[in-house]
Parts: structure tokens; sequence; C-alpha cells
């Protein structure tokens, strides 16, 4: 096991840049998630860690040492790739026994770490079948042991579950978990998926525009998002994001929304932002909250759509220019009904209008 | 497998049964002439109309490896009671085999040796162009190989002249560096010949192979020369089947450089069996035994390669 650093990653192809300047450390034994959407540089990441793809310029070290110039064979990293996953003229038995005949070890040992593997994965019965034979999730079981099976310094997974079902994604998803509580490897997970990425990380990784976004606990990077980007990919459904006017002083201020439309607020929660500046207002719809009746803070209005999703229901509701959308308990109410906005302000999050950056207040 | 199948497409099936069993009496008969023609008595070879039942003799093939001379008178009982088997179908025949004077030994025809030209100038030579083939695709496949289309179509241009252009210049220059009426050189032409094929069939076939197939290994510890072995290749083994037999179909056939290139020590079969159609009075069922004895390497090789072929003629295919 071993900790993996990044410093200051660049990685051009041709002329177009997709890593600029990324730094990361990795943790002994940490399984760190590396989300964003498709193209912002996740794979060229993993692929740079691996010694697939050479950087441009910078670092990565493995346990203080440098090997950026040595060869994917010489360090020792397993990786899970997003499309291919089994070689098909081999038995599971020799896909998963393939690694280690590279290091050149006797066929006992061979045997008793495939069989290992293939317990705590529970695929000891596909042992003689060829590939082409096994269903999804089994072929990705599969391609995990042939990666654990060498026990190398750290693990790279590449979107290993993005093609399997959603019900078996879930269950991959508790697997790979349990694994990485079991063996306690050095993991780097790529995904697109963000519930993928809180439930198994250890550590989010924003990634957008070949840039990290913002590194931190899965709900540190929900519920203290670094810049509008972040906000706005982490969380589902996604957050109310609108500009807003704050007007009013110290005492008590009011966020405005345009025609007359205004919600009051306790001056604390809006101390901190420095006026004459361009601002966004960044909700998540649980912190937008409806009432049938008028109350101190509320604002009257009706509701524009009514989506109804089984274990709550997600309403939109005019606001001055903007449009909110509130979660709700089922059957709260219905579209075009009279209701009563408010906002919780100690989950109101605001942007700097132009940067995009979070206005925090100050720690 | 029963699926439901409507009326029309029952008509149509037939009918499609119906016309591939034309095309195949259509593509099979002068196969079967020629392979009938092998085993036929002279008298009956160009009999009209055809002979379709008789005993079949060996003759035509003892005829065809050795040189003959008609007999003035006939033989001698005792001569010919102690000669072997294939001696005698030649006195049967009304002719005599030509033994050297002194050692009595007899004289070939010189078939023989232009079949194992034939056989090792194609076998080489396909190995040659499959392999560096295989190896060049695999690089125009997997490295960025700077004016990578350029290349790929000068390497296709020199299949663009015909052979007739090319053989008059080649004639002179192999004459000048004594490649002339060598293995070596049907060797070297052949292999050029067939490579650019072989580069662009095999460039397909690899480009199919995912490129994370090596990548898996190179990150498991293995070289990329590892990686090519023991992953590419066994991969690519559909393709690289395929392609040999074009290539060996290619060599094996080969008419107009081989009657330019060669006369005597390297000549191979094709200039060598019409040659035998101008010489006095054309027994065919010599020629017919020769042309047989040519077809069948090139229908093993098909056949025991057939079911790499039927999957690798479906370019691209190859993955379920
Ligand atoms: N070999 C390559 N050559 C040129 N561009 C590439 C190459 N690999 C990736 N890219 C580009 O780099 C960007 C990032 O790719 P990638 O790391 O695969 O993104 P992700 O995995 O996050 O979807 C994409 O715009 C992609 O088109
Ligand atoms: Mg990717």
């Amino acid at each position: 096991m071993a900790r993996i650093e990044l410093r200051s990653i660049q990685k051009f192809f041709g002329a177009v840049q997709v890593l600029k300047d990324v730094n990361l450390t990795i943790e002994d034994g940490e399984f760190v998630v590396m989300l964003g959407q498709s193209g912002c540089g996740k794979t060229t990441t993993l692929r740079a860690i691996a010694g697939l793809e050479t950087v441009s310029s910078g670092t990565i070290s493995i346990d203080g040492r440098e090997v950026q110039d040595l060869r994917a064979a010489d360090r020792d990293i397993a990786f899970v790739f997003q499309s291919f996953s089994l070689y098909p003229h081999m038995t599971v038995y020799e896909n998963i026994a393939f690694p280690l005949r590279a290091v050149g070890m006797s066929q006992d040992q061979r045997e008793a770490a495939v069989r290992e593997v293939a317990k705590v994965l529970g695929i000891e019965r596909l042992l003689n079948r060829k590939p082409s034979a096994l269903s999804g999730g089994d072929m990705q079981r599969v391609a995990i042991g042939r990666a654990l099976v060498r026990r190398p310094k750290a693990l790279l997974m590449d979107e290993p579950i993005g093609a399997l079902d959603a019900k078996l994604r879930e269950q991959m998803r508790a697997e790979i978990k349990r694994l990485h509580i079991a063996r306690n490897s050095t993991s780097v997970y790529v995904t697109h998926d963000q519930i993928e990425a809180m439930s198994l990380a250890d550590r989010i990784v924003v990634m957008h525009g070949g840039l990290l976004q913002q590194v931190g606990a899965p709900e540190e990077v929900y519920n203290r998002p670094a810049n509008l980007f972040v906000a706005q990919f982490v969380g589902s459904p996604v957050m109310n994001v609108s500009g807003v006017a704050i007007e009013g002083g110290a005492g008590a201020a009011v966020l405005s929304f345009g025609q007359g439309a205004g919600i009051p607020v306790a001056g604390g929660h809006v101390g901190h932002i420095p006026g004459g500046k361009a601002v966004k207002l960044g909700i998540r719809p649980e912190a937008v909250l409806l009432r049938h009746e008028p109350g101190e803070g509320f604002v009257e209005t009706t509701t524009t759509n009514v989506e109804p999703l089984g274990s709550h229901e997600i309403v939109d509701v005019r606001l001055g220019e903007t449009t909110l959308r509130a979660r709700v308990e089922p059957g709260f109410v219905a579209d075009g009904q009279r209701v009563w906005v408010g906002l919780d302000p100690q989950r109101a999050h605001f942007f700097d209008g132009e940067t995009g950056l979070a206005l925090r207040r100050t720690a | 497998m029963a699926e439901v199948k409507t009326k029309g497409e029952v008509i149509f099936n037939r009918a499609a049964v119906i016309a591939v069993i034309v095309a195949l009496v259509v593509m099979l008969t002068p196969i079967f002439w020629i392979a009938a023609t092998a085993f036929k008595p002279r008298n009956l070879a160009t009999t009209v109309p055809p002979t379709v039942f008789f005993e079949p003799t060996l003759s035509p093939f003892a005829k065809l490896f050795t040189k003959r001379s008609q007999l003035r008178e006939p033989v001698e009982q005792e001569v010919y009671d102690n000669a072997a088997w294939w001696e005698k179908l030649i006195y049967d025949g009304g002719e005599q085999v030509v033994r050297n004077r002194k050692s009595g030994e007899v004289t070939s025809s010189g078939f023989g040796n232009r079949y194992m030209n034939s056989l090792i100038v194609s076998v080489i030579s396909t190995l040659l162009a499959v392999s560096m083939g295989t190896i060049t695709a695999y690089g125009f496949s997997r490295f960025r190989v700077p004016g990578e289309q350029d290349w790929l179509f000068f390497i296709l241009s020199t299949r663009m002249l015909p052979p007739v252009v090319v053989a008059i210049p080649m004639f002179l220059m192999y004459r000048a560096v004594g490649l002339h009426d060598t293995h070596i050189g049907l060797i070297i032409l052949y292999t050029a010949f067939n490579l650019s094929f072989a580069v662009w069939i095999m460039k397909g076939f690899i480009d199919e192979i995912p490129r994370e197939y090596e990548e898996a290994a190179l990150v498991d510890g293995y070289t990329r020369l590892q990686a090519f072995w023991k992953i590419v290749l066994p991969e690519a083994l559909t393709g690289i089947a395929a392609t040999a037999v074009f290539c060996f179909i290619t060599a094996w056939n080969e008419y107009a450089f081989a009657l330019m290139m060669t006369s005597k020590n390297a000549q191979t079969a094709p200039p060598y069996i019409p040659s035998q159609v101008g010489s006095g009075l054309s027994d065919w069922t010599v020629i017919a035994s020769g042309a047989f004895l040519f077809l069948l390497p090139v229908a093993v090789f098909t056949f025991l390669l057939r079911n790499h072929l039927l999957r690798g003629m479906s370019f691209g295919a190859i993955r379920k």
C-alpha cells in the first residue's frame, strides 16, 4: 500500500491542454473518488498515475519516489479499465493469474493467490469459464480480482461499474466498499456518478476542465461547495442558483429576486458579503421551505409544476424573476396552488457572481 | 432455431438454395474436369462427347515427372517385366523413359523441382510478408507515426502498377545484381508484393483489438514486446490466418514475374505447366495432372484454416 502524490501535473494532447496544474495527495489506504463530467480529464489523470500516459510537466510520486519517468510495468499499480475487462481467449482463472505470471511466481503460489481472490469476490465457481459466458457483474468482479491478485501498491479504477444496469451498480458499489474495507488498499476511483462518489469515497475530488475544483470529504463537498460548479454538480436534484440583490444593513437584510419579491433574512447570514458585487445565491431544494399559511420570512407565490418522485416531490415556485425548486413530502401541494415560500438561511450558499467562488463566512 | 417464416421467406430461401447449387456447379465443373482428366488414359482425354466413366490410371502422373521419347518398336518382354509399375504405365502408352546413357538414371521432366520451388518461394514469402506486415500494422495502429496516412498510401501505391509494367525494369535490375533465376530473388519480389496487402489487412484487424488489452498487460508488469506476444498475437490469429491464405494464394499463382525472372533453377510451376502445351502434340492428361497437383496445396491450406477464414472474411465482425 502506498501514498501517491501528484504535483503540478500538466498534460497536453497536441495543442490542447487536458490537465491544468493538478495537485493531489492520496494517503495510504485512502479511497479517493474523482468525480466529474465526461471529458474533464479523469481518465487522463488515472492513466498518468499508472504510467500509460506521460505527463507534460509535474511530478508523480509513490511512497516518496518519483515515478513519472518509470514504465507502467515498474510502478506496481493495478488498473481496472472503463471498457476492457477480460481477455476473451483466456479462462477466468488464466485472466486472474495473468498478472502473476509477469512476476514469475511459482505455479503453487499462483494457484493459491487466484483461489484466495476468487473466494473474496465469490467467483470461485466461475474459474474455468471463458469471459463470454459471464454476466456483466461477474465480468467486473473478475476484472477487479485481476487487479487485486498481485497486491499492488494502489488500485486505480476507471468507471468500473459504469456499464452495468442500475440495480447491479448498487450491489457492486456495496461490494467494492466491502472489499476496500477488507483489503484497505489505496484506491483511486473515477466516476461521473455522484451517488457512487458520495457512497464510496473517503474523499471526493471534483474535477472540471482539467482542474481540481474541490477536494474534501463527501459531506464537506455537499455542504460547503467551493464554487458554483461543485455546488451544481454535486447533489440531486440540482441546487437552485439565482442572482440576488442583497438590500438592507447589518440588522436585517432582504434577498431580492426582482419584481419586488424579496425574502428577509437576519443580517448575520449575509454580513460577510461585500457590497456592490454581483452575487449568486445557491440553495438546495431541501432548504427551500414551503408553507400553507403566511409567516415571518415567507412570501406568497403559486406552484408552477409538481414532479412526484415517490419518496418525495419536487415543486417549482416562482419567486420574482426566478423559479426555485423545493423538496416536499408527497401530496403536500398541488400544481397551481397558493403557497408561501421561505429559505433556510443556514443552508444558503453565496457565490461571487463573476468568479463563481464561494463567499464563505469567515470562520 | 425454429423461427417463424412467412411464405415469401420460404420461397426466397428455396430460390437461394437453388442459386447456390447453380453457382457451385458452375464453379466446380472446371475443377472436376481437371481432376478427371488427370486420371484418364490419353485416348479418352479429348473424346467428343467427353468420357465420364473410365478406369482411372496414374499414367499421366508417371509421365508428368519424367522425360520421355516415342517407342520406335515394341519393348522387349523381359525389359517390360522388370520395369517398375510407373515405367510400365509409360510403356503402355507407347513411350519410353529417357535414361542417362552412362548411369542409366531416369531423366526428370523438371516438374518436381519446379513444384518444390513453388512451395519454397510461396511458403517463405508468405511467412515473411505476414510477420513483417503484422508488426508494421501494429506500429501504425498503436503509435503516432508522423505522416501516417501518407505512409499507408505509399505502401498501397506499390500495388498500383500492373506487374507487366514493372517486370522489364525489374528483370534488368535482377540480372545486374545476380538475383535472376534465384529463389531469394523471387522470395524478395513476392514478399514485397504481398507486404502492402498484409499491412493493410492486418491494420484493420489490429485496430479492432482494444488498446486496453495491451495496456492492462503493461500495468500488470509486462513489457510491450511481451504484451504483443501474449495478447495481440493470439487475438489477431484470425486476421493472420486470413492474410496468410491470401498471400500464399497470390504467391503460389503468380505467373508474370515467375516467367520473366526465372528460367531453370528457381522456376516455379505456373510458367512450367503451360510451357508443356506447346511442345509437340500436347498430352492433355499430363497437363491436367500437373494442374491437379498444383491446385492441391491451396485447397488443403484453405480447408485447414476455414474456420479462421470464415470469421476473417467478415472483417471487423470478429468480436461478438
Ligand atoms: N490520446 C488522446 N489524444 C487527444 N486527446 C485526448 C486523448 N485522450 C483524451 N483526450 C482528450 O482529453 C480530454 C479528457 O479526456 P479523459 O481524461 O478521457 O476524460 P474523462 O475520463 O474525464 O471523460 C477529452 O477532451 C479527450 O477528448
Ligand atoms: Mg473517462
